[in-house]
This record gives C-alpha cells, structure tokens and sequence, in this order.
C-alpha cells in the first residue's frame, strides 16, 4: 500500500520515544498488524531497513503479529472473526459483513538500549 | 511515500497565499492542537510523546504506559544500561491522525462540511466536482485539488468561479492531513461552506489517510467494471458515499448496474450510493440533496 509511509511513521515516533525515555537503541520492535490493514509485510520489511538507516532503530529486529479481522454480520447481528474482508459469515453464510476491526497498524512495544 | 508506487516528495502547493508557504506555517490553529513538525528541519522543541489510540476499534488505555524494568534485570537501575522493553501501543500513523483531529476541529468550528473525493484516475472527479460546484449555485465553498503535477484540476475548478488549491504530492500517492492543514489554514474557509478535498487518483493509498473530512466520497464510472469495489476493497470500506458516474455511457457498454451496486454493498452494506450522470446531469439531484442534507446537519451539530 504505502509502506514506506508507514516506516516513515514509525522512524517518527521511535525518535520521538528516544528523545523522551532517553535511549540509544532499539534492539527490537513488535508492530501488530490487522489483517485487513493492507499492510505488504515484505514490503514493509524493506522499507523499515532502510527508513530506519540513521535512527536509533537502524539494525533492529522487526517482529510483525498478526491480529484478526472482524466484522459485524448484517443478518445475524453477531461479531464474527474473517479472514478476508469478503469472507461470507461462518455463521449463518450471510455475505453482508462490515469490518469492526483488523486495520490496525501500530507499534506494540520495543525493546531498547 | 509508497514502495510499490514509489513516491517520496514534499508536496508543493499552488494557488496558495504566497507568503511563506508552506514552511513558514504559524500555527493558526492555536489551541486546537494543530500542530505541524516539519520533517526537514529539528526545531528542537520538546515533543510531547504522542500516545493516540484508534478508540473506534475499543481500544481502551491509561493515558502514557511506558513500563520500567522488565528488562534482563528485571529493576531499572537510573543510570544503568539494561535492555528494556518500552509498550508504545501507538498506531504507526497516529501523527497523521493527530494532524487530521486538528483539521477536523477546525472545519467543526466553522460548521464546514469537508468531503474527500476518491477514486480511479479519470473515473470522472473533476467534471462532477464543476457540475457540482455549478449547480450549488452561490453557496460558499472551497476545494483542494490534489495530484503528483500540473495545476490543471485547479485551473478548471477556478473556471467555475469558485476558490481552489493545487497540492502536487511529487511522487506522493496520497494527500496527508499535513498537507490539508496548510491548505485549509490558506483557503480562510467561510462558515458554513463546503469543502471539497480531491484527492489523488488512486484506489490504494487514500484509504488509509485521514484528512479530518466529514466522509470519503467514492467515485467509480460505469466503464470500469463491476468487479472494482471487490478489486479495491480498502477504500469502498472507508468510503460513507460511492457515486456511480458516467451513467450516459451505461447504455453503450456492457454495464450491470445492479451489479454495481451490489458489489459496493456487499464490500460496504452501509453505503450510500448515487446513480448518476455529471456530463448530462441525470441523477444529479439526489446528490445535491445529500449534499444540503449533510451542511445543515453542520449547522445543527453545533
């Protein structure tokens, strides 16, 4: 999608996260990803290699965790988890679902210096 | 700023006041948190840390945690180097969502209703915002032309007689909220006017970006296809609104335009979708009505 964009965010708020808590480093870094948030895991993999050159996170390890996607079911009500955005319902095969999450895009927790 | 689309740039605006824009942006937005960094020169002042939650997937926290000593020691010792592990839970593009709150109070404020206008490259944007623009008549508004070159939409926009300003992303395949809040703090919006933001010609990229708009406008012309809204799944979802344009060439093509529709409802039951013609005016109607519809919810908002 925008990968590079989203490395770009993150280089922000590691520097950001350093300049506050006073660390050189960030040895590792989780970001938990929705499975409808259209994020290219490879893609951004190669992004954050090289957005991060220059930052306290050049050379950190780079953990992605997936998180569900779910969605409301329009026909019988019930929030149920997906695979892909236009699954049908598992439960009752209705193909009316809205997304109530799974775009999530956002940095658990790093580890540091 | 994609790998796969491979953009970039600092964004350069046109049709803006020629003062210092855009980097020597004061913050007009005083108070109303509206406050830019620049990503080529450290002011150096103290950054707050950033810590903005998507509340609407119920993710509920304490304001900052950020957890001491969970290091290899298992303490932390001041002073003392030690691996440890800081919880940020920030959402990767909290700053542009920050940026696009700021840009929402203020169009708040002045009761504007601010519509992002998405869609393929040529799926018709610019015509229906002239016809649009056209048919509103004396009504107050404004518009945001966003492309990677050329002042052209903003030239055809100012044609109409109304007020616009071209963003050139560069090799940017989105607008960001940054970028609106220069645009907006330059338009000097009139109360209760309409914004019109175009954004890019891309299904892809402006779906993820939020611009502090009231809702995304989806435009997709009877020529492209019924199977899009399932290609393009990302932004049909964000979208509140598709319009499906070109109407006049249905009858010359293949065009299922139950097909359309259901394909849009079955990506996102909650649409709302128009049916209609900017080139002949067919269907134009309904549109407009939404659209008067939606500023006087502005105005009861308040």
């Amino acid at each position: 999608m925008h990968e590079m964009s989203l490395a770009e965010g993150i280089r922000q708020i590691v520097i950001d996260q350093a300049r506050a808590y006073g660390f050189a480093r960030v040895k590792s870094l989780r970001l938990e990803i929705g499975r409808f948030a259209g994020v290219e895991k490879p893609a951004l993999e190669f992004a954050f290699d090289v957005v991060m050159r220059g930052s306290p996170a050049e050379g950190a390890a780079l953990e992605m965790l997936d998180l569900p996607g779910r969605a409301r079911c329009f026909d019988c009500m019930k929030l149920v988890e997906i695979d892909d955005r236009l699954d049908p319902c598992p439960l009752c095969g209705s193909g009316k679902l809205l997304p109530e999450g799974g775009d999530e895009m956002r940095i658990k927790d790093m580890e540091v210096i | 700023m994609c790998t796969v689309c491979g953009c970039a740039d600092t964004p350069r605006f046109e049709g803006a006041v020629k003062e210092k824009l855009p980097f020597g942006h004061v913050d007009a937005g005083k108070g109303q948190g509206h406050s830019h960094d620049h990503p080529h020169h450290d002011h150096g002042h103290p950054h707050g840390h950033d810590h903005h939650h998507d509340h609407a997937q119920g993710h509920h926290h304490g304001p900052d945690h950020h957890h001491y000593g969970t290091g290899a020691a298992g303490v932390s010792v001041p002073g003392l180097t030690q691996a440890r592990l800081i919880e940020v839970e920030t959402s990767i593009l909290s700053k542009n969502d920050a940026l696009a709150q700021g840009n929402r109070r203020v169009l708040k404020a002045l009761q504007v209703l601010a519509l992002n206008l998405v869609s393929s490259p040529g799926s018709g944007k610019t015509t229906l915002l002239c016809e649009t623009i056209k048919a509103l008549g004396d009504a107050p508004l404004a518009v945001i032309e966003g492309d990677q070159q050329t002042s052209a939409d903003a030239d055809r926009i100012r044609q109409t007689g109304a007020r616009a300003i071209q963003i050139n992303t560069g090799k940017g395949c989105h607008l960001d909220a940054h970028m609106v809040g220069h645009a907006i703090d330059n338009l000097a919006l009139a109360p209760q006017s309409y914004l019109f933001i175009e954004n890019v010609g891309n299904l892809v990229c402006p779906a993820a970006f939020d611009l502090g708009e009231d809702a995304k406008v989806a435009i997709l012309s009877v020529t492209e296809g019924e199977d899009k809204p399932l290609k393009y799944p990302d932004m049909f979802t964000a979208a509140q609104v598709a319009i499906l344009n070109k109407l006049d060439l249905a009858p010359h093509t293949d065009a299922d335009l139950a097909a359309y529709e259901a394909n849009l409802l079955r990506v996102n039951p909650g649409l709302t979708i128009f049916r209609l013609s900017a080139r002949t005016g067919e269907g134009m109607a309904a549109w407009l009505d939404w659209l008067r519809g939606r500023l006087a919810d502005k105005r009861v908002q308040r």
